[in-house]
């Protein structure tokens, strides 16, 4: 990194001795500020997916009919809702069915996304032509549209919709692992590898795949992003989680028709989770791509 | 310090203030927190219409230097120290407007790549002419003034030029732009900052005398930066030589190149191939160890670590600046002991050449490649057409030629990895070789490796060194256990890689070391060819020269062949048995190196013998190729070279019918219609009028 400061574009290689004591990526990202931040965020709504029913201070489900609509008190910090259940603990209880699905999704869509994504790069030619249209078809509906479908077709359950993001964000992941896989292919290291024997997969998983894992990373928290957005759209419109199990997309979507009525708590805070989630993944998502970048 | 100012050396020159001058100039990079010092104590002038070199390899600040004078540095640069004075002004102290005014009126820069320098999205007309505009011509005025300068740089036809864009334009013909924008403004500083260094050699010759014919012009003077030395000694009147930051010695070009006062410019000129030297010779000297970092802490002198001659002394307290001769300086304390600096490397073992019962190893005929360019129709691009060529078992085959020759497409189509048209003939010891790679059986596979130019690109980065090196010994020797081990040690021993880089990857290791690993991981299989495209040209001098020595050794205890391709006539020249030489798709000449060398030769292997710069003094005459290289998509009909051949003959034979490569001395082959004595005749005359 030194080097590059001190010898701008001399298109020669810099002599250099062995450089001990650099800092790992993963040092570099702890002394990052927006790093912690995003990851104490994050790491804090993933407790309360854990351990919510330790955490929280009343039964998410417990209705109480006669403390309905109660402002935020000491009580209940968050206030309650239109059956009198608190707010706050079904905050906290509901990471647990918006982490876990959108864990998931990403976490099928990298998969499968960058297995796809490195057989289009590494063909090329017809394969990445028709996976490339096909891509591109699919890409044209808007998610929560195509997974509408998909939901209405199947009925809502988190299986469906782990499954219908999953795939759709695996042609977003494609997309993005293809261009980083054509940028590899054009070096030596492959033609190297082919001259020693090594066959095509073992090509694509043992000599690529390494060299794709940063992209794939940084893919990967910025699709847990927005899968956190589709989600919670999905449950708002009523095809996500299903009641009377917290969730925060449900819960505005059942409250916020008393926003009128001056009842401002059970929107905010559901609301407020939602975002600091996305915000915290974002954080931590832009450190990332940051610190693999310099 | 008794340090003699450089000042007292340029005021002995007489005349005017100097239009340059730096005085003990530091500066400083930020790195994590930190300050490391880039250069320390940089000191020079440049006089009227002057031309100063400043060589150095790379990470010794030469280019901090340009950037630092016109305050161009990066954000985390700055200058801790020292005065510059541009035509009697400080740079340094200026405000924002006058710092501009400076950068558009008195000091112009060119960098090596002239597709950055120019806006894409701009037409090349508008692009100069904007210079003229700034000096406050009206917009036609500026047009017709910018179409005059276009003319002055050589452009052939500056009108139609103007309405181009810059992805439009070659290389060459891009750097003549930016020089063009460079002089608009009639500065009184030219700083080149490796002009040419991206350039082919004949391009390079051209842009050289260029700048040297406008230089007398425009009564401009020159600051030029290069790590080529040789470049250096063809263009510049006087030189400093920069290491690690600092300036180590300084005097006329000629004689510090040849009869260098200190120690790290005496080994850095050993490292170069010249007059002629061959493997047979004896090994290339070296420069041990390594360039110290940036922000080193070295109590006395920079070079002290890596120095032959270091006592004591040198490593405690940094020396002065020595006057070792008139407007000569050395910063050594045993400068008059530096011409005698030990070998680094014993000279020893001449190698052996290769044995004398020949047996044709490799043998391409009729060897073809066109591809097909997306995107123009379907226009064919001609890479190589209807190449014979053949490899004896031990030789080395150098393989010369401009970029777009099809040199590179060679090797691959050798090595499996492109296809050849059909119809051609690769054969392996009489056996024909798969097209494909893939379809290739093991020992086909172990017989053909490679070495590429660019570690970087060739090696995964992934990968440790232990992985990188063990995949032939696994994959294509079949070893494993005990026997693996063995041979790794061995292996990483004969390229003087240590134990301890096993555990490494590529970007912990140093250009040098990556560029062994490669060779390394050629040699493992124990192969019979190995190609080595352009193994040294992303290294430093002084690294090269220890890969050079290594290739040699390797050859001769393993009696391996080469297909050797490189741009540096030199070191082809150094390492190489035979040589053919490629021009557009086609062999123009193949032969025994000296012969090559030495001629007659082919008029276009004569051109390029002639373009390239040498240190060894300057050459009287110059074949001057006109024009620029054909596109491969339309081949020139009859002889491919007869559009830029100074040697065409008037029959206009060369233009109709393409001369076949035929034997004119007992392996000696050429493709030209001009008889092997006449040529004789024609290049002891010297140039064509």
């Amino acid at each position: 990194m030194t080097d590059i400061a001190v010898a701008p574009a001399t298109g020669v290689a810099v002599a250099r001795p062995d450089q001990t004591g650099e800092l790992t990526p993963w040092r570099l990202l702890l002394r990052r500020p927006t790093f912690l931040a995003g990851a104490v965020i994050l790491l804090f709504w993933l407790a309360c997916a854990i351990f919510g029913n330790l955490i929280a201070p009343h039964n998410p489900l417990a209705q109480q009919l006669l403390l309905t609509n109660q402002a935020p008190s000491g009580a209940h910090w968050f206030g309650t809702d239109q059956l009198g259940r608190d707010v706050l603990s079904r905050v906290i209880v509901g990471a647990r069915s918006i982490l876990f699905i959108a864990f998931a999704a990403t976490v099928l869509s990298t998969i499968l996304g960058t297995a796809l994504g490195l057989v289009m790069g590494y063909f090329g030619g017809i394969v990445d032509i028709l996976a490339g249209r096909l891509v591109e078809a699919a890409l044209a509906l808007p998610v929560v549209i195509v997974a509408f479908l998909f939901i209405v077709a199947l009925g809502p359950s988190p299986l469906t919709i782990i499954v219908v993001i999953g795939l759709v964000f695996t042609l977003l992941i494609a997309r993005t692992v293809r261009s980083t896989v054509l940028v590899e292919s054009q070096l030596d290291y492959l033609a190297a590898a082919r001259l020693v024997g090594e066959k095509s997969a073992r090509i694509m998983f043992t000599e690529v795949l390494p060299n794709v894992v940063p992209a794939v990373l940084v893919e990967f928290t910025v699709r847990l992003g927005y899968a956190i957005f589709a989600i919670a759209t999905l449950s708002f419109l009523g095809f996500g989680v299903q009641p009377p199990t917290p969730d925060w997309g449900a819960d505005i979507a059942h409250n916020y028709v008393t926003l009128g009525a001056g009842y401002w708590w059970m929107t905010l805070f559901p609301a407020l989770a939602i975002a600091s989630l996305v915000i915290g993944i974002n954080l931590v998502t832009d450190s990332i791509e940051q610190v693999l970048a310099s | 310090m008794t340090a003699t100012d450089a000042s007292a050396a340029a005021a002995g020159r007489g005349g005017a203030e100097p239009t340059l001058s730096v005085g003990h100039l530091d500066v400083v990079y930020k790195v994590r927190g930190r300050d490391r010092l880039a250069l320390r104590d940089v000191s020079f002038e440049v006089g009227r219409r002057e031309s100063y070199g400043l060589v150095g390899e790379s990470g010794s600040g030469k280019s901090t230097v340009a950037l630092a004078l016109t305050r161009y540095l990066p954000r985390n640069g700055r200058v801790s120290a020292g005065t510059v004075s541009i035509n009697g002004a400080d740079p340094l102290a200026m405000s924002g407007a006058d710092l501009r005014q400076l950068r558009a009126r008195a000091v112009s820069m060119v960098y090596q790549e002239p597709g950055k320098a120019l806006n894409p999205s701009i037409r090349v007309g508008r692009q100069v002419a904007e210079v003229y505009e700034i000096a406050g011509l009206h917009r036609a005025e500026a047009a017709e003034r910018a179409e005059a300068m276009l003319r002055k740089v050589q452009i052939a036809d500056p009108g139609q030029v103007m309405g181009r864009y810059p992805h439009q334009l070659s290389g060459g013909m891009a750097q003549r732009v930016v020089i063009a924008m460079a002089l608009a403004a009639e500065p009184a500083l030219l700083i080149l900052d490796e002009p040419t260094t991206a350039l082919d050699a004949t391009v390079e010759a051209e842009v050289l005398d260029l700048v040297s014919a406008l230089r007398a012009e425009f009564d401009t003077s020159v600051l030029f930066i290069s790590h080529n030395l040789a470049v250096i000694a063809k263009m510049c009147d006087r030189v400093g030589v920069l290491y690690a930051g600092e300036l180590v010695e300084e005097g006329p070009a000629r004689e510090v190149f040849d009869n260098p006062r200190h120690p790290y410019t005496v080994g850095l000129l050993r490292c170069i191939p010249r007059r002629g030297q061959r493997k047979d010779h004896g090994r290339l000297d070296t420069i041990p160890g390594f360039l110290p970092s940036a922000g080193h802490t070295l109590t006395g002198c920079v070079f002290a670590p890596r120095c032959l001659l270091a006592e004591d002394r040198c490593r405690e307290v940094p020396p002065p600046t020595y006057q070792v001769g008139a407007g000569r300086t050395a910063r050594c304390y045993r400068h008059d002991e530096a011409p005698s600096l030990p070998r680094a490397t014993p000279e020893d073992k001449p190698l052996p050449g290769p044995a004398a019962s020949a047996e044709t190893l490799v043998q391409l005929a009729g060897l073809s490649k066109t591809f097909v360019a997306r995107g123009s129709r379907g226009a064919q691009v001609h890479a190589l057409t209807g190449v014979d060529l053949e490899l004896e078992r031990g030789e080395t085959l150098g393989l010369v030629g401009e970029s777009g020759s099809g040199k590179t497409t060679l090797a691959r189509v050798l090595l499996g990895l492109l296809p050849p048209d059909p119809g051609a003939t690769v054969e392996l010891a009489g056996q024909p070789l798969a097209a494909d790679v893939r379809r290739r059986s093991r020992s086909e596979l172990k017989a053909l490796q490679i070495v590429f130019q660019n570690p970087d690109s060739a090696l995964n980065r992934r990968h440790t060194v232990r992985r990188l090196i063990s995949a032939p010994l696994t994959r294509l020797a079949g070893l494993s256990g005990e026997r693996l081990r063995a041979r790794l040690a061995e292996l990483i021993a004969a390229v003087r890689l240590e134990e301890r880089h096993l555990a490494m990857r590529p970007n912990q290791l140093s250009g040098g070391l990556k560029q062994r690993v490669a060779i390394a991981r050629a040699f493992g299989g124990g192969p019979a060819v190995v190609v080595c495209d352009e193994p040294t040209s992303a290294l430093d001098v002084s690294v090269q020269a220890a890969i050079l020595n290594l290739l040699a050794d390797l050859q001769a205890g393993e009696q391996v062949s080469y297909l050797f391709i490189s741009h540096d006539l030199g070191v082809v020249r150094y390492l190489s048995d035979r040589i053919a030489v490629l021009y557009l798709s086609k062999v123009m000449e193949i032969g025994p190196a000296e012969r090559v060398f030495s001629g007659p030769h082919h008029p276009y292997t004569e051109a390029l013998l002639s373009a390239v710069p040498s240190l060894d003094g300057q050459r009287a005459d110059r074949i001057k190729l006109s024009g620029e290289i054909p596109s491969a998509t339309s081949l020139p009909t009859g002889c491919v070279f007869h559009t830029r051949c100074p040697r065409r003959l008037p029959s206009g034979i060369c233009e109709s019918q393409d001369p076949p490569l035929l034997e004119v001395e007992p392996g000696h082959r050429m493709s030209c219609h001009i008889p092997l004595d006449e040529l004789q005749n024609l290049q002891r005359a010297g140039q064509p009028t």
